[in-house]
C-alpha cells in the first residue's frame, strides 16, 4: 500500500491493468498539435502554410477595407460616395430593382405573397415529417396558377383587386426565381418522361425522345434563347406575338428537361435487371412497375445530379439578360448605366454574387441533407 | 364539321392579325400606347432610374411620340432590347418604334426593310487626352501613345486620320473598354479614342472627371437615329416630323416653359404653325392640331432634352458639338414646317 501513495516515483510498479492514465507527450494535443498535424506536418507544408497566411493577409485586409471600413452606405447619386472604398449607397437607392426589377411599388404585396406561397409550397416537397403536408400538399399543385395569377394580374383596368402587371416590369430577384422555379419545377417530370421514353422498347416513342434530348443538348441555352427570342417572332404572322418570357420560360424548361433526362437514365441504368424482372414477376404493371419500384431507387440514386443540375439551371437564368430580360444579373448591369451610378460594377457584382450564393450553397446543403436521410444501407 | 369550325376560327384568326398591321396610328389609338424599343442600357441614352422609370435622350423621343399622338408623354411601354434582337423586334411588329441609339447605316435602311425618319445624336469616333498634356487639338497628337480596342473599325478609323494629317502614333492594344480606361488612368498611354458618348461615359467613372478633356475633332460617321418599319409611310411621318418638330422648336425658341404662351402671343407665322395655332399640320398627320405644342409642353425642344441627359450639367458632360443646330455651328438641321 505504502508504493501506491508515492505517486510516479520512477521504477514504480503496478499490478496489471492498474495503471493510471498518463498525460500525451506534449505538443500532440489541443491547439499546439492540431496546428503541428495539419498545418507543420513537415517542410513542404509549412511552407505552404505560410504562404498561405501570407496570401490571406494579403488579401483580406484591403477587401474588408473595400467592404466594409472605407466604404459609404447612403447617398443619392454617386457622387455623394467620397470614402476610397465602396459605394453602398446603390444599393440602398436600388435595392427594391435588385430584388423585383420595375414592379410597380403599390402592387409589391402580391410579390410577397407569391413568395410567402413559394415558400408553403416548397416545405411539403422538401420535408416529409411537417403538419398539415396534404394541404400544403395542395397548395404545392396549385402554385402554378396561383403564382401566375398573383404576379401577372387579372384584369387590365387599374380598378381591379390584381391589375394586370406585364412582365417586362418584372426583374431582378423575382425574374431570376421564377425562371429557376419554373425550370425546376417542370424539368423533373419532363425529364423522367423523356428518360423513360429514351429506355422505352417502342421504337417511335424512342427515336422521338433520342431525337429531342441529342437535339437540345447539342446547342447552347443561348442559341435556344435566342431563337425563342428573335427567330420565333418571324415564324409568326405580323401582329401576333406571345410574351417574350413566356418563349423564354418555355426554352429554359425544355432544355433542362433534356439534361434532367439523361441524369435520370443514369439513375435509371444502376438498377439492376432484377428489381425490373421480379416487379414484372409480382405482376406489377409499368406504371406501377415505374412508380413504386424502379424511380424511387433511381431517384435516390441521382440525387447530386438533379440538384447539381437545378444549381447549374438557376446560374444559368442569368443568359436570360441577352435577350433583355433583366433578371437579377441583367439589372446589375443595368443599374450602372445610369449617369448618376456610371461605373459602379463592382458594388453592384458583389451584391448580386452574394445573393446567388446564398440560394445555391442552400440548395447544396439541403441535398447533402437528403442524401444522409435516405440513405438506407446502400451508401458506398 | 369540327374542322370546318376549326379552319373557319383559323381563318378568322388570319384575317385579324393581317388586319391589324394595316395602320400603325390606328393600332396604337387602339390600344392607348406606343411600345418603344430602347436600349438594356446605356448612359444618357436610356435607363432605368432610381424610381425603375426609364429615362434618357432617346427614351425623350418616345415620351415625345407619346405626347403626339395622345396628348400624355407616359402614355409609353418601353422594351429593352439587345443590339442583336431589336431588328427583328421591329421587324416581327413586338415594337412600334425603335429608338436605341442605332447607327443609319445603307444595309439596314435598304436590306433590312426600315425607314429610318432622321438622326437625333451625331457620334463619331472621337479623343479623350489629360488636360496636364496641354493639348487642344487632334492635329497636335503627332507622335502621341493612344490606347485601342482591338479589331475594331476605330482601329482603321485611326489609322487612315493620322496618316492623312501626316502624324506617326504609337498604338496601346486593349481588349475592352472598362480595360481601356485603366490602362488610360495608369496613363500608359496619352489618349483614349472610341466613340465620343462613349468616351464621355468613361470620363464620369474616372476619379477626377475635370482632368480630361474631350477634344473637338470627330473622325467617323455614326448617326444615330430612331427607326420604323417601311410599308407604313403615315407612321414613318409621325416618327419623323416628330423629331424634326423638337428640333424646330429649338430653332424657333419655343421651350416647355414658353410653349403655351407662345402660341397665343407670338408674330411668328412658323411658331404658329408649329404649336397649332394656325393651319392643319397635326390634321394631315392624322394627329390633333396641337400635337407638337404637346410634345413640346411635355418633353421639351431638342436643345433641352439633350441639355436633361446628356449635357454639360450632367456626369456625362457632353458638349453639343456636331449636334448644335446648323445657325450655332453644328450639322443639327430639320426640313422647314410649313
Amino acid at each position: 500500500m505504502s508504493d501506491m501513495t508515492q505517486g510516479n516515483a520512477p521504477g514504480q510498479h503496478y499490478p496489471p491493468g492498474q495503471h493510471p492514465d498518463m498525460p500525451p507527450p506534449p505538443g500532440t494535443v489541443g491547439f499546439v498539435g492540431w496546428l503541428r498535424n495539419n498545418l507543420f506536418s513537415s517542410i513542404p507544408n509549412s511552407i505552404l502554410t505560410i504562404l498561405a497566411i501570407y496570401l490571406l493577409y494579403a488579401a483580406i485586409p484591403p477587401i474588408l477595407g473595400w467592404a466594409f471600413f472605407n466604404a459609404d452606405f447612403e447617398g443619392a447619386s454617386r457622387t455623394d460616395c467620397t470614402a476610397a472604398g465602396a459605394c453602398w449607397a446603390l444599393i440602398d437607392v436600388r435595392g427594391k430593382q435588385f430584388l423585383y426589377g420595375f414592379y410597380p411599388d403599390e402592387e409589391l404585396w402580391r410579390v410577397y405573397v407569391a413568395g410567402f406561397i413559394l415558400l408553403l409550397a416548397i416545405l411539403p416537397v422538401l420535408f416529409d415529417k411537417i403538419p398539415f403536408r396534404k394541404l400544403l400538399f395542395a397548395n404545392t399543385i396549385l402554385l402554378p396558377v396561383t403564382g401566375f395569377f398573383l404576379l401577372s394580374g387579372t384584369s387590365g383596368s387599374p380598378e381591379a383587386i390584381l391589375p394586370t402587371v406585364e412582365t417586362p416590369q418584372w426583374g431582378g430577384l423575382l425574374l431570376t426565381m421564377v425562371i429557376g422555379v419554373t425550370g425546376i419545377v417542370a424539368s423533373l417530370p419532363i425529364g423522367i418522361a423523356l428518360a423513360l421514353g429514351r429506355r422505352s422498347n417502342m421504337p417511335v416513342v424512342r427515336t422521338m425522345c433520342v431525337t429531342f434530348i441529342e437535339f437540345v443538348r447539342g446547342v447552347p441555352l443561348i442559341t435556344i434563347l435566342f431563337m425563342s427570342s428573335v427567330m420565333v417572332p418571324l415564324f409568326l404572322p405580323e401582329g401576333v406575338n406571345f410574351d417574350k418570357l413566356l418563349r423564354c420560360l418555355i426554352g429554359v424548361s425544355l432544355f433542362s428537361a433534356a439534361y434532367m433526362a439523361e441524369v435520370i437514365r443514369g439513375g435509371l441504368q444502376a438498377i439492376p435487371k432484377g428489381q425490373y424482372e421480379a416487379a414484372a414477376a409480382m405482376g406489377l404493371s409499368f406504371w406501377k412497375m415505374m412508380y413504386f419500384i424502379i424511380l424511387p431507387q433511381a431517384l435516390r440514386i441521382v440525387i447530386p445530379g438533379i440538384v447539381n443540375t437545378f444549381i447549374g439551371l438557376f446560374k444559368d437564368t442569368s443568359l436570360v439578360l441577352i435577350i433583355g430580360l433583366f433578371d437579377l444579373l441583367g439589372i446589375a448591369k443595368t443599374v450602372v448605366t445610369d449617369a448618376n451610378w456610371i461605373g459602379l460594377i463592382h458594388e453592384s457584382y458583389a451584391f448580386v454574387a452574394v445573393i446567388y450564393w446564398i440560394f445555391c450553397f442552400g440548395m447544396s446543403r439541403y441535398s447533402i441533407w437528403l442524401e444522409a436521410k435516405l440513405h438506407t444501407g446502400h451508401k458506398r | 364539321m369540327k374542322l370546318g369550325k376549326f379552319l373557319f376560327a383559323a381563318a378568322a384568326v388570319t384575317a385579324l392579325s393581317t388586319g391589324a398591321s394595316a395602320g400603325t396610328l390606328d393600332d396604337i389609338k387602339a390600344k392607348g400606347f406606343v411600345q418603344c424599343g430602347v436600349t438594356t442600357g446605356l448612359a444618357g441614352f436610356a435607363a432605368p432610374n432610381d424610381q425603375g422609370q426609364w429615362a434618357g435622350f432617346d427614351v425623350d423621343f418616345c415620351r415625345a411620340m407619346a405626347a403626339a399622338i395622345f396628348g400624355d408623354a407616359a402614355k409609353v411601354k418601353y422594351t429593352p432590347t439587345t443590339s442583336k434582337e431589336r431588328f427583328t423586334a421591329l421587324q416581327s411588329g413586338e415594337i412600334d418604334v425603335l429608338a436605341r441609339n442605332t447607327t443609319w447605316t445603307f444595309s439596314r435602311d435598304v436590306n433590312l426593310g426600315f425607314e429610318f425618319v432622321g438622326v437625333n445624336y451625331y457620334d463619331g469616333q472621337g479623343f479623350m487626352v489629360r488636360k496636364s498634356l496641354g493639348v487642344t487639338s487632334a492635329k497636335e497628337l503627332d507622335g502621341a501613345s493612344v490606347c485601342i480596342q482591338t479589331g475594331t473599325t476605330t482601329e482603321l478609323n485611326l489609322a487612315d486620320y493620322f496618316r492623312s494629317n501626316g502624324m506617326s502614333y504609337e498604338s496601346v492594344v486593349i481588349e475592352t473598354s472598362a480595360e481601356g480606361r485603366g490602362v488610360y488612368e495608369e496613363e500608359r498611354c496619352d489618349v483614349y479614342t472610341t466613340d465620343a458618348s462613349g468616351l464621355a461615359a468613361q470620363r464620369s467613372t474616372m476619379a477626377d472627371p475635370s482632368e480630361h478633356i474631350l477634344l473637338p475633332e470627330i473622325i467617323s460617321k455614326e448617326p444615330l437615329g430612331p427607326l420604323v418599319r417601311h410599308g407604313d409611310n403615315q407612321w414613318g411621318d409621325i416618327a419623323r416630323w416628330t423629331l424634326n418638330a423638337m428640333i424646330v422648336a429649338e430653332e424657333l425658341g419655343v421651350t416647355a416653359g414658353n410653349a403655351a404662351d407662345m402660341a397665343s402671343t407670338s408674330k411668328n407665322p412658323e411658331v404658329l404653325r408649329l404649336l397649332g395655332a394656325e393651319g392643319d399640320m397635326g390634321a394631315q398627320l392624322g394627329l390633333s392640331a396641337d400635337w407638337a405644342k404637346n410634345i413640346v409642353m411635355q418633353v421639351g425642344n431638342y436643345g433641352e432634352s439633350y441639355e436633361r441627359n446628356l449635357g454639360t450639367t450632367t456626369p456625362l458632360a457632353l458638349e453639343r458639338g456636331l449636334n448644335a443646330l446648323w445657325t450655332d455651328g453644328g450639322i443639327l438641321y430639320a426640313p422647314p414646317m410649313r
